[in-house]
């Protein structure tokens, strides 16, 4: 009974997201408030239906209903509860309904966050978010829908993947998905944008907010899924190149540039054909995504079970919101021309060199990931493209991004003396450079990419403290504590993104530089050493775990003779699926992390153990902290509170009047 | 309109062409030249008993599976529980093709080795190993210098060739197989050609 009530829940939910796709479009078109102020309670409602169908979902997992076909696929009377629930998007179906719920979470939160927007724009943009949700939870019900019954029920379900058993699935589908979904609101933005033809600061400065949160998600998924691939598959490495996970770094860049490129935008009115074609960019990267792990035309760990029909349904989706938006660009956006012109050294010059880099990294992730794909098609052979060719094109576009963003903060708006900035500049440049060659010597790993890698961290961090104190020296005969407090949030968000950016390449420089790694077979009193560290393997035990039985290694950590950690990690087979899994065990530090993960057993008593020094590893994640909290920075600045309070007032005193 | 609005949408539509072409493409598939193609004759020493050869020819008249496997192939332990017990299950007989049992292992410096030492060698660690974690095949065959599993364009271990009763190759997984595979892609051929027959 449960079920069909959430089958019914989202029918309804459904036909609410049809009644704001177009209702709203039609009053805005003639005019007519009744009809435009039926956007927001439809968008609210479908929230309350979409919620009330994940909840029913939720609960046949919860409950172990094996006669819904899903929880029968995805479930086991024995995974703990937290892997019940996180089931429910350990697959496909339950995951579209995760998309379709962040979808109309967010637009929930456009209706009351962005209350003061002018009522035929935002109708506009609820209509438009309206098509995407009709989209969406059409395409569940149609080719997907997760409420299918299993008649005769299963006595029992098969477990969920023991791959997703972990805690990274707790948190990083919801934050991606909030992430790539957020998107969809600069998007709308820039559709109502140019459905009315008013492409102006003011549409710049409503849609950063909103561009800003929906990246700091995406940053945080991307993070927290780089650290589980970390810790989970067993082999130290964090970041793969893997399709699924390009899929969510293409809208990261294209977003990175977006966020930028809106700030000329609201600052200068400048950019604002390429503001649009980034913000319809972003938002079709990540349906672009949705569709590469979903279809299952690109092979990769993420990819479910596929169906041909449902990698029909959404191209065909892709097809219609991609191409009727860039349709109403090439119509539309000739008329942007114009904007505050600006010199070559400028503050301007420079956003739009990073948007163009970042912009042909996005293009060159791109290309290798569809790679295969288009020499499959042409009969040209399969092939796969690995690593290599992304770092070997990455490289080299990102190391200009790195200079150029610090540059950026100290030229001025519209035009600027080249001179004047070279000599602010110059000795941090040297000061980089020297640095970055010391330091390679000193850890005694000179190589160029050890040297480019410490001199770009180096410029980073250099140029940062440059800037604060050029910052805080503006108000000459203030107390330091009250320049600090002047500055306003959205300085301090991108001084810290910026900063994170220098951290986070620290990290990826010295884990590429001095990473060791060791094999080793290991029976009980046997040590290993490993970058100055003494390993003692203490045996194995055995032990049953709720849904599988492991075996448990001990090994002892030594640096110096003195004991530094005891690591344990686990060999699990799950019983439901029979699938062996590697648990590793790391002992985490500031400098260094020491990462175990337990091979086969060779014969009795001895083990193959994997051996894994990364140092500096956790400056990787830190740098996305960073990142991300200067977004949080970024986006609670207080002009658009006041801004939100203008308008309030503003359109409370024509109504007054 | 001005064509260079235009850019961003001549792309898509390219960009869209290769996407649908795509769904109608298995990129999980590596083609094989073998696959529906007589499987290569072979007549390998048994490794229960080696002065005994085993024939391809003898296999004539069963589904079967052939599984290529040696003891120092570290996905070959991960499947072996899973061969064990569907060798229980007795759905479909289980050959196994031990590869270069000790020129593959990287640890041993095989040059100069001559055959039958070689050969005892081989003997020894595959039973061992097989006595370790349970021995789901109906033969083990020894192919100590790799030729059949070049014949069999074997690259990498394991890998599960599934032949018909004509002798004839139906299916080739590499990697390891496990629960799904078999259900989903493994189970459902046998099937079929069990009923064939």
């Amino acid at each position: 009974m449960i079920p069909e009530l959430g089958h019914f829940a989202l029918i309804l939910a459904l036909v609410l997201s049809l009644v704001q796709a177009i209702v709203p479009m039609v009053g805005a078109r003639r005019n007519r408030m009744a009809l435009m102020a039926v956007g927001r309670p439809a968008a609210q409602g479908q929230l309350v239906f979409i919620v009330i169908a994940f909840v029913c979902l939720t609960w046949a997992f919860i409950e172990s209903d094996f006669s819904v076909r899903l929880a029968a696929a995805n479930s086991h009377t024995d995974t703990p509860l937290i892997y019940k629930i996180t089931g429910v998007w350990g697959n496909h179906e339950g995951s579209l309904l995760l998309w379709a719920m962040s979808l109309s979470m967010w637009t929930v939160a456009v209706t009351v966050f962005s209350r003061n927007l002018p009522e035929a724009f935002m109708a506009r943009v609820l209509g438009v978010l309206g098509w995407i949700s009709v989209g969406f939870i059409s395409f569940t019900l149609v080719t997907s829908n997760p409420f299918e019954r299993l008649l005769p029920g299963a006595a029992q379900g098969r477990d969920l993947n023991p791959l997703l058993q972990d805690p990274g699935m707790i948190i990083h589908p919801p934050l991606l998905y909030m992430g790539y979904v957020g998107f969809s609101v600069a998007f709308a933005f820039a559709i109502a944008a140019l459905l009315t033809g008013r492409l102006d600061a003011a549409w710049a400065r409503w849609s950063r907010p909103w561009t800003i949160i929906a990246w700091v998600f995406l940053t945080a998924g991307i993070a927290v899924g780089s650290g589980w691939a970390y810790y989970e598959l067993g082999w130290g490495g964090w970041w793969f190149w893997d399709p699924v996970e390009n899929a969510s770094f293409m809208p990261w860049l294209l977003g990175t540039a977006l966020i930028h490129s809106l700030a000329v935008t609201e600052k200068r009115g400048a950019f604002r054909s390429w503001t649009v074609l980034l913000a319809i960019g972003t938002f079709s990267l990540s349906l672009l995504g949705t569709f590469l792990v979903r279809s299952g035309v690109i092979t990769s760990v993420h990819a479910f079970a596929t169906d041909p029909t449902r990698g029909l349904y959404i191209l065909a989706l892709l097809v219609l919101v991609i191409g009727i938006s860039l349709v109403l660009f090439a119509w539309r956006a000739p008329r942007l021309a114009g904007g505050g012109s600006f010199g070559l050294v400028s503050r301007e010059a420079s956003l739009l060199g990073n948007n163009v880099l970042l912009t042909v990294a996005c293009a060159a992730v791109l290309l290798g990931t569809l790679y295969p794909l288009f020499l499959d098609a042409l009969n040209m052979g399969k092939i796969s493209v690995g690593p290599p060719y992304f770092e070997a094109t990455f490289v080299p576009l990102m190391t200009p991004v790195v200079i150029l963003m610090m540059i950026g903060p100290f030229v001025r708006w519209k035009g600027d003396d080249g001179g004047r900035v070279v000599r602010k500049l110059a000795l941090s440049a040297l000061a980089s450079v020297v640095l970055g060659v010391a330091i390679a010597f000193a850890i005694d790993h000179v190589s160029v990419r050890t040297v480019l890698g410490l001199a770009l961290s180096a410029w980073v961090v250099l140029t940062s403290a440059q800037l604060l104190r050029a910052r805080l020296a503006e108000r000459p005969g203030v107390a330091a504590l009250v320049r600090l407090r002047g500055i306003p949030s959205a300085w301090w968000g991108m001084w810290l993104a910026h900063l994170g950016i220098g951290v986070f390449v620290i990290g990826v420089t010295m884990v590429g530089s001095l990473t060791a790694d060791l094999d080793v077979k290991m029976s009980e009193g046997q040590t290993a050493g490993l970058a100055g560290y003494t390993f003692t393997f203490r045996g194995a035990t055995e032990r049953a775990g709720p849904n599988y039985d492991a075996a448990t290694a001990i090994v002892d950590v030594e640096r110096n003779g003195t004991r530094i950690a005891t690591l344990t990690p686990e060999k699990r087979v799950y019983r439901a699926q029979r699938m062996p899994m590697t648990e590793s065990s790391i002992d985490v530090g500031p400098f260094r992390d020491i990462y175990l993960s337990l091979g086969e057993q060779v014969e009795s008593g001895a083990w193959v153990v994997s051996i894994h020094y990364r140092p500096f590893i956790l400056w990787i994640w830190m740098g996305c902290v960073l990142m991300g909290l200067g977004g949080i920075f970024a986006a609670s600045d207080r002009r658009y509170r006041r801004l939100a309070e203008r308008t309030a007032t503003a359109t409370n005193a024509k109504h007054a009047g | 309109m001005k064509a260079k609005f235009l850019v961003p949408l001549a792309l898509f539509v390219l960009l869209a062409g290769f996407l649908a072409y795509g769904l109608t493409l298995n990129p999980r598939e590596v083609p094989s030249p073998l696959v529906d193609k007589p499987a290569p004759a072979f007549s390998l020493a048994r490794l229960d008993q080696p002065e005994q050869k085993l024939d391809l020819e003898q296999m004539r008249g069963k589904v079967w599976l052939l599984n290529v496997w040696a003891s120092w192939c570290v996905a070959c332990r991960q499947e072996h529980p899973f061969l064990v017990e569907l060798s229980r299950r007795n759905i479909v007989p289980i050959i196994g093709l031990n590869y270069k049992e000790v020129r593959g292992d990287g640890e041993i410096d095989a040059r100069g080795m001559a055959l039958d030492v070689e050969t005892a060698l081989a003997v020894e660690r595959a039973r061992g190993w097989l006595k370790a974690h349970g021995d789901p095949y109906t033969w083990s065959v020894l192919d100590i210098d790799g030729r059949v599993g070049i014949d069999y364009g074997v690259y990498g271990v394991p890998e599960t060739f599934l032949i018909d009763r004509e002798g004839v190759i139906r299916y080739k997984h590499i990697g390891p197989i496990y629960d799904a595979v078999f259900r989903d892609v493994l189970l459902p051929k046998i099937e079929e050609l069990a009923r064939a027959g």
